[in-house]
């Protein structure tokens, strides 16, 4: 096989995911949170095969009795809502509904947040000072507001929450990038490429790209932490899709139903989940801020 | 016909003075001229030094010979054609035509491309040939810079040692089958027993592969090894051309004399004089009209400080020096010699 | 030579803990230093000099260890003394450092003068006067105007700053000042009255410097003895005439007619392949063999003695009673690059 095949196509992909699932693994914290994320992962893919129940019908136990309210148990390990739902279907759907949010809008937001980011920095000029500024105007709207009231002015579906958390969490991945962008960009390979002939966005996405890929990776899974824990705020609001299961819903169920002080389970099983995949997503981060920021590197 | 030609060529950088500085204590834009009139000319298959200290304006005009930065006033010519006046068709043919070899391989190396990748790079981004034919000439170029191409074809730069990687950057700017090379400094980062490899590797494959070469470097060690004619450069003027042998055994501008005094010499037995120079550089800021070496120059009058002596007429393989004084210089050192 | 040598270094090892393993950055340097005389040591990049100065001023990083069996300073061991003592009574008052990245030896936010005053009042009990006024004598001995003292290390160029930094050297009449690369990167001007006023300190002060750098050039002009160095060790040792006239190491040889030299434009440049070893995990051999076109078997297996070729000359190589020859074949492209 000769060279210019074997360093092109998949297999070179292959190879950059290899090098980033070594990247992950070789910090002990980063690597217990990739293996807590893809089991989070598994769960939401296998969702309708896993979940015992349907989570909005009633349940019995095995005395025929209607089982609202109860603790955990062998055939309820999450318990059961006042209405006698089972807590553990409805978590493992949630998970289904979180990855869906999370991973949508982290990758969307990271998409813009890249782009704009990796052009207002190579260019510089007015059109940094455009996008910029814009980004500006976005920090100064506060989270949680803007995706209420934009869920509200839209409706409570699931794509209106995911537009909502996108459209406000990309400005800190623009700024990062911008700046790692400009850095790059005095850089003397980047003066070789543009000696060498290269176009302007060949230079963006072949040059300085691949040099901020650890940064951006690093961003995306904040992102996406970011995006579940917006979600769950809003859904514990109200202001989540009705029609979908998620575990910021879950809660807000349990509020409506007064019986917060008296069921622990009900609020447990689910903030559990979101601290516990939030938490796993912030140490694969970390893992690539080790990478992103050399100086935190241990020698 | 020339291959290169630089008319006077003028750069200048506009200092940043602070907007309350501008409006309040009235102080005009300051302007640094990092390079003066310039004219010089490359011929084919020839190999020009630059020499001069940090500031004298080499680097300003690399970028601007490379197309990098653009000249204040003055033309560049390339083989008869104005530079920037090229279309786009033209750009990119300029592209292929002239390459760059950069100071500093550890910074000039995309740390994330494979070596192959680095060397294909510029015929992949002008689109020069197909794949399969770029694979090849790039294979070829990895043997011909002494780099076994299955060996280090798959590495990052970063497995490399300062060599190894001085010889990719050589390799991808030769790839490219350029009419001429900008060299910038491309052994002051090297190990002393590496650099002459490198600088034989230049010499040799300038000769076969027939380019022309800009050499620019502070080190006359260096360039009287490489160079076959000699510019020597203070605060963006041009002092002396010639030959390089004569520029280096035959000086006649005080500064050049100066400067080659200076370098040091690998043999404990030789002596050398003293250079013939006071005071510091300065940052060539609102320089007076003159030749901008009077101030350190022990021969220098007043019509140096008023009027700077162009080098002009540098076609032809003579030996010049911008200096009012050469006559008196010369017989000073006809004196000296003599003792 | 019958005086008794002011530094004494015998058989100093230098080994760094890394993650890849142990690096063996210097390997038994045995080397004297004589009262007034100029010792360069020359060698390239991860040779192990700027180790080997860490070693002797106690300034190695956390994971590297020294050890030796004497280090003398006037007949005093260094290396038995504590740390604190160390500092105290050997730093800057007996030995100084002007340090490799001299430029930025500098605190920016303190005026220049006022850094040598502190340096001087923090090893003495001198009165702020008189530091001051001894600090005024050190800039005239550097070639710097004494109203520079109160300037910012910015205010002044790349080599003002050099000289100043020698000048805090001189502060305390040390009797040895170790200068790491004191040129490099400053122009040739520069370089050249930097050199010049190295050379007139000593003939003014009864110092002793080790003079280290890349640049045979610069060693060549200002060394009364020099050290060439690669891979950890000394490779080679002589007064600089007898090195540069009669090199026995076919390193010494390599870099000699690898290095161009102004004053012969014709000469070939012969480079010497290959790079520099890695030091990492223990020497079995000489560290140059790979490089070496003269190596024979035993170069690979056993670890060369030094020998004395007489004169205040050693050589580390097993091959130096065919020296001349070496010496011969070395100047020819085909020595160092054959067929291959």
């Amino acid at each position: 096989m000769s060279l210019a095949e074997k360093s092109s196509g998949f297999r070179s992909f292959l190879r950059t995911l290899r090098e980033h699932y070594r990247i992950v693994h070789s910090n002990p914290l980063g690597r217990i949170g990739f293996w807590i994320v893809i089991f989070f992962l598994v769960i939401a893919i296998l969702a309708p095969w896993l979940a015992p129940h349907d989570p909005w019908e009633m349940q019995y136990d095995k005395d025929g009795n209607f089982a609202s309210l109860q603790p955990p148990s062998w055939k309820f390990p999450a318990g059961t809502t006042h209405l006698g739902y089972d807590l553990f279907s409805q978590l493992i759907l949630a998970t289904r509904t979180t990855f869906i949010i999370g991973a949508v809008s982290g990758i969307i937001s990271i998409l813009i947040g890249a782009n704009i980011g990796l052009f207002a920095g190579f260019y510089g000029g007015k059109l940094d000072e455009i996008l910029m500024r814009f980004t500006d105007i976005l920090y100064g709207m506060p989270f949680l507001p803007f995706v209420i009231v934009l869920i509200a002015l839209f409706g409570r579906k699931l794509e209106f929450v995911i537009l909502a958390i996108v459209l406000i969490i990309w400005r800190t991945s623009a700024r990062v990038i911008r700046a790692q962008t400009i850095a790059i960009k005095q850089r003397q390979f980047i003066t070789a490429a543009r000696a060498r002939g290269c176009s302007n966005l060949r230079i963006i996405y072949r040059h300085i790209l691949p040099n901020v890929l650890p940064l951006l990776l690093l961003y995306a899974s904040f992102n996406i932490a970011w995006s579940i824990i917006t979600e769950a705020s809003a859904s514990f609001l109200g202001f989540g899709d009705g029609n979908t299961i998620s575990w910021g819903g879950m809660l807000y169920e349990l509020w409506l139903s007064g019986k917060t002080r008296v069921a622990w389970w009900w609020f447990a099983s689910p903030s559990l989940c979101i601290i516990l995949l939030v938490t796993s997503l912030v140490f694969v981060s970390r893992a690539y801020e080790e990478v992103a920021n050399p100086r935190l590197r241990k020698r | 016909m020339a291959l290169l030609e630089l008319k006077d060529v003028t750069r200048h950088y506009e200092v940043k003075t602070g907007l309350i500085d501008r409006v309040f204590r009235g102080k005009p834009i300051r302007k640094i001229k990092a390079v003066e009139s310039l004219n010089m000319v490359l011929n084919e298959n020839e190999v020009v030094g630059i020499a001069g200290e940090s500031g004298c304006g080499k680097s300003t005009t690399c970028m601007i010979i490379a197309g990098l930065l653009q000249p204040s006033s003055g033309e560049v010519l390339y083989q008869g054609k104005r530079v920037d006046q090229f279309n786009t068709q033209d750009q990119r043919w300029y592209r292929h035509q002239v390459q760059m070899i950069f100071q500093d391989p550890y910074e000039s190396l995309n740390p994330r491309f494979r070596i192959f990748d680095t060397v294909a790079e510029g015929p992949r981004a002008l689109r020069l040939w197909p794949e399969s034919e770029i694979a090849s000439k790039v294979e070829s170029m990895l043997g011909s810079v002494g780099l076994e191409p299955g060996k280090y074809g798959d590495r990052y730069p970063h497995e490399l040692s300062g060599g190894e990687r001085q010889r990719v950057v050589i390799a991808s700017a030769l790839v490219m089958e350029p009419r001429m090379v900008i060299a910038d400094e491309p052994l002051s980062m090297l190990d002393v027993s590496i650099r002459a490899g490198i600088l034989e590797l230049l010499k040799d494959l300038a000769k076969k592969r027939h380019f022309s070469c800009l050499y620019v470097s502070h080190d006359l060690s260096i360039l009287g090894h490489i160079a076959d004619r000699l510019m020597i450069m203070y605060l963006g003027q041009a002092v002396e051309i010639g030959p390089t042998t004569e520029v280096i055994q035959k000086p006649q501008h005080p500064y050049t004399k100066a400067l080659i005094s200076a370098v040091p010499v690998p043999d404990p037995r030789i002596k050398r004089g003293i250079p013939k120079i006071s005071g510091d550089i300065t940052r060539p800021i609102d320089p007076p009209p003159g030749c901008r070496f009077t101030p350190r120059c022990p021969y220098a009058n007043h019509t140096c400080s008023e009027n700077f002596l162009k080098l002009d007429s540098v076609q032809k393989t003579n030996h010049l020096a911008a200096c009012h004084r050469l006559d008196v210089v010369s017989h000073e050192s006809e004196m000296t010699s003599m003792v | 030579m019958s005086q008794s040598p002011r530094l004494e270094v015998r058989n100093l090892s230098v080994r760094y803990q890394t993650r890849g393993g142990e690096v063996h950055a210097v390997n038994q340097v045995s080397f004297d230093v004589f009262p007034n005389e100029v010792f360069g040591i020359a060698g390239e990049s991860g040779c192990g000099k700027s180790t080997l100065i860490r070693a002797l001023m106690r300034l190695l990083p956390e994971n590297g260890v020294s050890d030796a069996d004497l280090i003398q300073y006037e007949g005093q061991s260094l290396d038995r003394m504590s740390e604190k003592k160390f500092r105290e009574q050997v730093l800057w008052s007996k030995i100084a450092l002007v340090p490799q990245s001299a430029m930025n030896s500098l605190n920016p936010v303190y005026r220049v003068g006022d850094q040598i005053i502190e340096a001087i009042r923090n090893h003495t009990s001198q009165e702020k006067h008189e530091a001051r006024s001894r600090v005024e004598e050190l800039f005239d001995v550097v070639g710097l105007e004494s109203d520079l003292m109160d300037s910012y290390p910015h205010e002044f160029s790349g080599g003002m700053r050099q000289r100043a930094m020698i000048a805090m050297s001189l502060a305390l009449d040390p009797g040895l000042i170790i200068m790491d690369e004191p040129t490099t990167g400053l122009d040739v001007l520069v370089q050249e009255r930097i050199l010049r006023r190295i050379r007139e300190i000593r003939s003014h002060i009864a110092s002793s410097i080790i003079l280290i750098t890349h640049d045979i050039a610069v060693i060549a002009e200002m060394s009364d003895r020099i050290a060439v160095m690669y891979g950890g060790r000394i490779m080679e040792q002589a007064q600089s005439e007898d090195l540069f006239d009669t090199p026995c190491h076919p390193y010494t040889l390599g870099l000699k007619n690898a290095f161009p030299s102004i004053q012969k434009l014709g000469q070939e440049l012969v480079s010497i392949p290959g790079s520099p070893p890695s030091l990492l995990g223990k020497q079995t051999g000489c560290p140059f063999e790979a490089r070496c076109p003269f190596s024979i078997d035993q170069c690979v297996t056993e670890i060369p003695k030094i020998e004395s070729l007489g004169k205040n000359h050693e050589v580390f190589c097993f091959r130096n009673t065919d020296a001349p020859q070496m010496r011969e074949q070395a100047t020819s492209m085909s020595t160092w690059h054959s067929s291959n």
